[in-house]
């Protein structure tokens, strides 16, 4: 079922991703974690259909936000990051997903693990804790460089008031001027040295793009995590889901 | 057999177009997959579009468990792949069915 939405608001969070706030009288409310598919439909009848990870905590205003990545060849995300506008109506599938998501009542701690955009729904999972919630957190935020970080000043506003989220970036391309870790992908002793022992047996949701969740699972399962408790989502390797 | 190939997404990507289908999740649903007997939840097989359908594998031995075509207002749906799906059916109390 198809579900229409109007933009109300619109945000830059990096050169090329953007926030989009809708307004969707009718919708059913969400579980942090799950997404939507976005439906445009051209004038010749054409249409295409991608999946987006919803930003935004559950919330009673039937608001939701989502945050798009421009990819160079997109079919939908330079529309949706270049053209939109607000007042603009977008059809809506979802909210989708009963399986990568986090709900409040979950007390265990907790180690997210983003690569790139992959960053989206676990935002909404942490912006659903900062409503109450006081179960351990743990990010690990795998990003090119410092200018692709999501969310950056919010993330560390939170962590700073709260310190049962602990906040690591690595970063892949180019690091920060005395950064203590080069610039590299995530590897075992960055596991080992940030993330949740699995004694404490953390409940793990890893996304980003497929060769990214493939890799940091690996390395979760081999530092002694339970393979049950590893929650995933792919993006593919081109970070747009078709 | 192994697909050398990372083009794949996860059972998660399939949900909106089998939402039109099934009236639970699957995301969360657990399959059996009739070839290895392994039972794994469905967000996490592997999923291929890139086809005129969908098909999703088995992330343990990567036979195909679901194949979903859509042509001429059908929708074509070959599950032979998959000995069992296990649905929670707590959701469906949730919401009153």
């Amino acid at each position: 079922m198809w579900r229409v939405g109007t933009v109300v608001a619109l945000h830059d969070e990096t050169v090329t991703a953007r926030t989009i706030t809708l307004k969707v009288p009718d919708w059913p409310g969400h579980v942090a974690g799950q997404h939507v598919d976005v439906r445009l439909t051209a004038a010749d009848g054409y249409s295409a259909v991608r999946s987006y990870s919803i930003a935004s905590a559950p919330n009673s205003e039937r608001r939701v936000e989502l945050t798009v990545e421009r990819l160079p060849n997109g079919e939908v995300s330079p529309y949706l990051t270049q053209e939109i506008a607000v007042n603009d109506r977008l059809e809506l599938r979802g909210p989708i997903g009963g399986w990568f998501v986090w709900r409040t009542q979950q007390t265990e701690p907790i180690q997210l693990v983003a690569g790139g955009s992959g960053i989206v729904p676990l935002m909404a999972i942490i912006r659903s804790r900062a409503s109450g919630s006081t179960a351990p957190f743990r990010l690990l935020y795998s990003v090119r460089k410092p200018e692709a970080v999501l969310y950056r000043e919010e993330l560390q506003a939170l962590s700073d008031q709260d310190h049962s989220l602990g906040l690591t970036y690595a970063y892949t391309r180019v690091a920060p001027k005395d950064w203590p870790r080069p610039a590299g992908r995530i590897d075992a002793a960055l596991i080992a040295n940030t993330t949740w022992p699995s004694k404490l047996v953390p409940t793990c949701y890893v996304c980003g793009p497929t060769s990214f969740v493939e890799s940091a699972s690996r390395l979760l399962t081999a530092s002694g995590n339970d393979p049950d408790k590893i929650r995933t989502e792919r993006f593919g390797p081109t970070g747009e889901r078709q | 057999m192994s697909l050398d190939t990372d083009d794949y997404l996860d059972g998660n990507a399939a949900a909106g177009e089998l939402s039109n289908i099934f009236a639970m999740d699957v995301t969360a649903a657990q399959g059996q997959c009739a070839h290895c007997g392994a039972i794994k939840r469905f967000a996490e097989a592997q999923l291929y579009m890139q086809g005129p359908g969908i098909v999703a594998r088995c992330s343990v031995c990567q036979h195909v468990i679901l194949r979903l075509v859509k042509a001429r207002q059908r929708a074509f749906l070959d599950l032979r792949g998959l000995r069992c799906l296990i649905l929670d059916t707590s959701q469906l109390q949730e919401s009153g069915r």
